[in-house]
């Protein structure tokens, strides 16, 4: 059971890493922000996992505090950082 | 309520110490996804880039701190990584000069590459040295023997607010002079409001502000026998003023002034007057006497934890509130 | 049998989030990948603590799992929201065939 748990959280590890690439091509800020939101969900599940695999309750917390921090960094993003800034966008750099 | 940390407890099928399969990659795969974000979050060319990079390797480290069996550290790097690091780099990203934000960072000089590799390969060298000869358990045996006179369960809340006290009185200093040099620089530049309408917002801020209050006190309860504490306690309370910040909120006419000062300095005045009350009463400078370790240990925690908390937020602000028609925030 | 339920369970959410990742790299624009995020923060994430739900006899435990999946889900449809307006806002127009 326990190989089970970790298994799927390597799994969720591998799948985020490819999302990673979702950061590396843009093209507007706005996509990197979404490979961010995928990597805090599955940060949450990947500990949810490593709950069940060893047990230890305070991995639920954590994940709690990953959850209630989710929308963190997409509020701030869409109140102070895009608003007015399209210099965070790709157009005219070469990737 | 925590299990104890066994060792079987990361040690599927097999109990003779030795890791999975399954483990050994899960690790070596986090440690590689951790490389390769912490290089783009110094090298990527465009700084939005950079940013998400380092929110992402926080992200993380937070896993990393699990799989080493540190959920306390995990806890601090959760509320801090996820919560306000990220929020501070993202706003000053939208407060730099226009020219600035995208701007692709001088290449490094590739003569200089040869010197720092090497440095950095020998500095690390020593260091794996350095830990090998390191006596295996550390001092985690002598803190677990003090542990009946702590005043509290938890043998890192233990270590923090009572054997090493004088630590975190001077962390809690650092960051309150932190916030005092900020606030020497100018009064706050917190940019016009944004144009974007956002009506889920507000709603989101109404229905999540409560909850970040309860868990700011469910963290400070817990850090009495679990992990939890001051630091992560106060990093999600600042995150859900953040929020209301970001939501537009205004810091209340009557919190300015002195009530904001006060709070900011709650955290180092309850250190110092119980450092020094009991200089007074039992001629230590904060040492406990046991049968009143853990009250006087809940009085500093719950006041570190808020003033933590103000101090943060008074870092997004990025200077005092002031009082001018509806510009300050 | 809730053992094994919960391991279909979570093995259905696991996919569900690879359909996310897939989703985020091959749709065209940031509001079909919006859209793809919204499966893995609402239903697989869902489908993972179901799973794990089924595995655990604690009450509490089970609260704490349902309360880390709301508040994900809260989070998530507020961000979904905020993001498309501010694309919009920014004149990208939503792909079109």
């Amino acid at each position: 059971m326990t190989v089970f748990y970790l298994a799927g959280a390597l799994f969720l590890l591998a799948n985020v890493v490819v999302a990673l690439a979702r950061v590396l091509r843009g093209p507007t800020a706005a996509d990197r922000m979404l490979s961010g939101e995928l990597m805090g969900t599955t940060a949450v599940a990947v500990l949810l996992l490593l709950y069940g695999a060893t047990g230890i309750e305070a991995l639920l917390d954590v994940a709690l505090v990953f959850a209630i921090l989710a929308a963190m960094a997409v509020v701030t993003f869409v109140r102070r950082t895009w608003p007015e800034d399209p210099a965070a966008d790709d157009e005219g750099e070469s990737r | 309520m925590r299990a104890p940390p066994s060792p079987t407890a990361s040690d599927p099928g097999n109990g003779d110490g030795l890791m999975h399969p399954v483990e050994i990659t899960f690790d070596a795969l986090l440690l590689f996804s951790m490389v390769v974000l912490a290089w783009q979050g110094v090298h990527a060319r465009n700084m939005f880039r950079a940013v998400v990079s380092f929110i992402m390797f926080g992200l993380l480290t937070a896993v990393a701190w699990v799989r080493l069996e540190a959920p306390d550290i995990a806890l601090a790097e959760a509320s801090l990584g996820a919560g306000l690091t990220g929020a501070l780099l993202l706003a000053t990203l939208g407060r730099l000069a226009p020219e600035r934000r995208g701007a692709r960072r001088p290449k490094v000089v590739k003569l200089s590459t040869l010197p720092w590799l090497t440095m950095g390969l020998a500095g690390t060298t020593v260091l794996l040295a350095v830990t090998l000869t390191l006596p295996a358990p550390g001092l985690g045996e002598a803190v677990l023997a003090a542990m009946p006179a702590a005043g509290v369960d938890s043998p890192v809340t233990a270590v923090l607010l009572n054997f090493r006290a004088w630590d975190t009185l001077l962390e809690i200093g650092v960051m309150l002079l932190a916030v005092i040099a900020l606030w020497s620089l100018g009064q706050d530049v917190l940019a016009s409001k944004p144009r974007l309408p956002a009506p889920a917002l507000p709603a989101l801020v109404r229905l999540l502000f409560p909850l970040f209050v309860l868990s700011t006190f469910y963290l400070l309860w817990r850090g009495g026998h679990g992990p939890g504490g001051a630091f992560p306690a106060g990093a999600l309370l600042a995150a859900g003023l953040v929020l209301a910040l970001l939501a537009g909120a205004q810091v209340p006419e009557r919190m300015r002034g002195a009530p904001l000062r006060w709070a900011l300095g709650a955290g180092l005045f309850a250190f110092l007057v119980v450092a020094v009350g009991l200089m007074w009463a039992v001629g230590t400078f904060f040492a406990y006497p046991p049968q009143h370790a853990s009250i006087l240990i809940a009085i500093i925690e719950i006041a570190a934890g808020l003033s933590i908390g103000v101090m943060l937020t008074a870092l997004f602000l990025g200077g005092e509130p002031t009082d001018i028609k509806g510009g300050g925030k | 049998m809730s053992m094994l339920a919960g391991i279909v369970l979570i093995v259905l959410g696991l996919l569900f989030f690879l359909s996310g990742t897939v989703g985020l790299l091959r749709f065209p624009d940031v509001f079909t990948r919006l859209h793809a995020l919204s499966k893995a923060d609402t239903l697989a994430l869902g489908l993972v603590c179901a799973g794990l739900a089924l595995h655990e006899d604690d009450g509490a435990l089970q609260l704490k799992l349902l309360l880390i999946w709301l508040l994900v889900i809260v989070s998530g449809a507020t961000c979904a929201s905020l993001i498309a307006r501010a694309a919009l806002a920014h004149g990208i127009r939503p792909w079109q065939r």
